[in-house]
């Protein structure tokens, strides 16, 4: 039965928190943990749909279609949904005029210098989208830096300013696959992305959490395990 | 929001104005406010509450709604003195009301016995200026006690043996046990080490209208959206605020703390809001801006009378900067371990808290847990993949879809040593939005330290592989120019040449000004310096409330 009182009497309903619980969640847990008068001063994770008339704010349609292809060769539509089917090109999109605003030229020179490569190798070639994938990838090799390393700081804070293009549109396809889709951003239409990873798409998990805790008889002391 | 909150005005010269609602300030002003004093806390971020709290990875990571900003408060570093600094960011802090308690981790280990001692014990080290602590555990014991009754702390009494005596146990069993904890107490336990259930400053049950953790899953980094991560904004500033005495007041940017012509502190100066300035008179000023900005605003408080900045007459304010050394190795398992689900550790051990110097050819020591704390994100952009993973295409999905659940990290922590030249300071030419001079790191680490991180870091590979992982790698150790933790750059000590504070953490120099945040720290611990902060700031509250009970400190 379709839930029609958003404020009904159940507390969790006013929740949107709770709009995406995982399976198997129990309600005498999730009342035990939390209790009603916390849920009143708390707030609701709040879900922001994705607007459904897809419009692009920043890209021309030309641009979008190039964005949209080069995305869908750093995480590829295969068995399993893409770049393009988590709405990717969107989430760049939307970027461009929020908070990746100082990218702008980046992107469209980028989509220059890549129109220049594919032209170089395969003469007569003139758009990214239309070329088949092995040559969209023999461009996206020129253009890909070498594996950086992890440090602390680009752990921490991943998406430098002053990084190569590739750098940042694939930061940009890694953001707009994973991203929370409640965020409002566009990203990760549906939660497809989550999916692919295998991640629930709750905000509310209960234990056990995984295989090796499932059955786990909780901590002893070490000598009481000595046979 | 009641009405009986209270409100001052800047001319109103309240008992107590506190710089900066983190860890410690939120603990300072709760105490403070309790024991019947006016106070208003000035903090320079804005007053956030659960409901703008966000999953949302890039309104956190990226545009730091809860952090430091880099654009508005831009940092340099530099190795050693003798080099011109760059710009580069060079830390994460919290910048709200809550400071970084908002966002941490949340790991709360207690200090032990030897953190307050190493110096008597191990004698001189070369290249470093650690002393002993002018406190002892003891003394600081029933503050610990505090901290995790009233802020609330997960854990378990007596799981480790290493552990040092307490006096109660903790109020709340431990959180439930991820599968990476599972994998990490049995691989330990196989190598004869003694894992334990983590301590940790997340509710496991509702307490004191909190709730319980609901494993969101988005902990390190965020704030928690149902206060059961025991930041300081869920648990000390609702108590402050209900007194009637304490005013919380966001947005407010301290660059200048003033002094009369008798050398005494008479309020903070600010800008609001709107950049307007405002002096807030106060009979004494507690500086809790953490170790980073605790002395940038003193060197920033430079006048005729201080010309090397305030509380810095024998220019030790900035110094001795610890970070905490450590590593991070990584595994991948068969297993479905969904360690994304919940809170970040659940293990830890501390068998490697005093290594013997003798044996192992270094000073220091260190705990070790097993976490899983990446967003998707930010798990998918680097940080949670083996090193030589495609970074696009068919392959590098096919990783993340893989890993993603199936990742464990083993993090280290350790020992910092002190050394001079490692510290705070001003850049002579970068400014930040305001026109106020940028903050400087200066770091080198002590040789000493980046061979316990290479150590700890090999013993995380060595528990990965008796676990079965199928995959491991580590990140590489370097020398650290990137900081969490911030310590020691206003170091207490009993001797005014060469400490800023005394044990009452009434800076040498000025009688009525306080410092207590990490900047206060004699020692860096093994890691997880935050419980000793805040154990420090209940202290420090029954001191500065019985010296202001005595009239030593407006007299
Ligand atoms: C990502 C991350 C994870 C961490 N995880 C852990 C962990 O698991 N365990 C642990 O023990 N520690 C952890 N820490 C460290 C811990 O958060 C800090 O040690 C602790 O919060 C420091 O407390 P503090 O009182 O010194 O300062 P803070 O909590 O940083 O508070 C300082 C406050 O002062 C304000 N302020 C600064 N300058 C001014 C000014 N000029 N005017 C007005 N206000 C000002 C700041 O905005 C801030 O709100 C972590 C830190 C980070 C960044
Ligand atoms: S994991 Fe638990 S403590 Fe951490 S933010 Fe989520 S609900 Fe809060």
């Amino acid at each position: 039965m379709p839930d029609t009182d958003r404020s009904s009497s159940n507390p969790f309903d006013r929740r949107t928190f709770l709009t995406r619980t995982a399976a198997g969640l129990s309600a005498a847990w999730l009342t035990s943990q939390w209790p009603a008068m916390v849920s009143a001063a708390t707030h609701a994770h709040s879900a922001v749909a994705n607007p459904a008339a897809a419009k692009f704010e920043f890209f021309k349609p030309e641009e979008a279609a190039e964005v949209e292809a080069i995305a869908s060769r750093i995480i590829p539509s295969d068995e399993t949904p893409g770049a393009k089917e988590a709405g990717v090109v969107y989430f760049i999109d939307r970027a461009l005029v929020t908070f990746a605003s100082d990218s702008q030229s980046a992107y469209r020179e980028g989509l220059e210098e890549i129109r220049t490569i594919l032209a170089e190798k395969f003469p007569g070639a003139t758009k990214f989208s239309s070329a088949p994938p092995e040559q969209q990838d023999a461009v996206l090799e020129a253009l890909s830096s070498d594996n950086q390393h992890m440090t602390a700081s680009r752990r921490n804070r991943p998406n430098s300013p002053s990084q190569p293009f590739f750098e940042t549109i694939r930061y940009h396809t890694i953001a707009g696959f994973l991203i929370d889709p409640d965020s409002g951003r566009r990203g990760n239409k549906d939660g497809v992305g989550w999916k692919v990873i295998g991640r629930e798409n709750s905000h509310i998990f209960q234990a056990p959490f995984g295989d090796l805790d499932k059955n786990y008889p909780g901590w002893q002391p070490v000598d009481s395990e000595k046979k | 929001m009641t009405d009986d909150k209270a409100r001052y005005q800047p001319s109103d010269e309240v008992d107590f104005v506190i710089i900066g609602s983190g860890a410690a300030g939120g603990i300072l002003a709760k105490e403070l406010s309790t024991n019947g004093f006016r106070v208003v806390v000035l903090e320079q971020g804005p007053y956030l509450t659960e409901s703008d709290f966000s999953h949302d990875e890039i309104k956190i990571l990226q545009e730091d709604l809860l952090t430091n900003h880099p654009k508005l408060q831009p940092n340099t570093f530099r190795k050693t003195p003798d080099e011109k600094a760059k710009p580069q960011r060079v830390l994460v802090y919290g910048r709200a009301v809550g400071g970084t308690s908002n966002h941490f981790t949340a790991n709360f280990w207690r200090f032990h016995e030897i953190d307050f001692v190493e110096r008597s014990k191990v004698g001189p080290i070369p290249g470093s200026t650690l002393v002993d602590w002018p406190i002892t555990y003891a003394d600081l014991e029933p503050y610990y006690t505090k901290v995790e009754w009233e802020v609330g702390v997960s854990g378990l009494e007596g799981a480790s043996p290493f552990d040092p005596p307490r006096s109660k146990p903790y109020p709340m069993p431990p959180l439930p046990t991820k599968s990476n904890g599972v994998l990490f107490e049995r691989a330990a336990r196989k190598l004869g080490l003694h894992p334990f259930p983590a301590p940790m400053a997340i509710l496991s049950q509702p307490r004191a209208g909190r709730s319980a953790c609901v494993n969101c899953g988005f902990c390190l980094g965020f704030g928690c959206e149902v206060k059961a991560k025991s930041s300081s904004l869920a648990s000390m500033i609702p108590l402050a605020e209900k007194t009637g005495r304490c005013e919380i007041r966001p947005n407010s940017y301290v660059h200048k703390i003033e002094i009369d012509s008798r050398g005494r502190a008479v309020g903070a100066v600010y800008f609001d809001s709107k950049k307007n300035v405002h002096l807030q008179k106060a009979k004494a000023v507690i500086v809790s801006a953490n170790g980073a900005e605790t002395p940038r605003l003193l060197l920033l408080s430079a006048s005729k009378k201080f010309p090397d900045g305030l509380a810095n007459s024998n220019g030790v304010v900035g110094r001795n900067l610890m970070l905490n050394s450590g590593g991070i190795s990584l595994g991948v398992f068969d297993e479905q371990l969904n360690d994304y689900k919940g809170f970040a550790v659940s293990r830890i051990l501390h068998d490697f808290y005093e290594l013997d110097p003798q044996k192992v050819g270094f000073y220091g020591g260190g705990g070790l847990d097993a976490r899983f704390d990446m967003t998707p994100v930010n798990f998918a952009a680097g940080a949670g993949l083996p090193p030589n993973t495609p970074r696009w295409g068919k392959k590098f999905k096919d990783a993340i879809a893989h890993n993603f659940t199936r990742t464990v990290e083993i993090f280290s922590h350790g020992t910092s040593l002190p050394k001079e030249d490692n510290s705070f300071s001003l850049d002579p030419d970068l400014k930040d939005a305001w026109g106020l001079p940028a903050l400087r790191m200066t770091y080198k680490d002590h040789p000493d330290d980046i061979k316990l991180a290479k150590w700890l870091n090999e013993y995380g590979l060595q528990i990965l592989d008796a676990a079965g992982a199928k995959q491991k790698w580590t990140y590489p150790i370097e020398e650290q120019q990137f900081a969490v933790h911030l310590l020691g750059t206003c170091r207490m000590g009993a001797d005014p040449k060469t400490s800023v504070i005394n044990s009452d953490h009434r800076t040498h120099d000025v009688k009525n000004l306080f410092l207590c945040d990490g900047s206060s720290f004699v020692t860096s611990g093994r890691g997880q310096p935050t419980l000793t902060i805040e154990a420090l700031a209940f202290r420090a509250a029954d001191r500065i409330t019985a010296l202001a009970k005595r009239g030593e400190i407006s007299a």
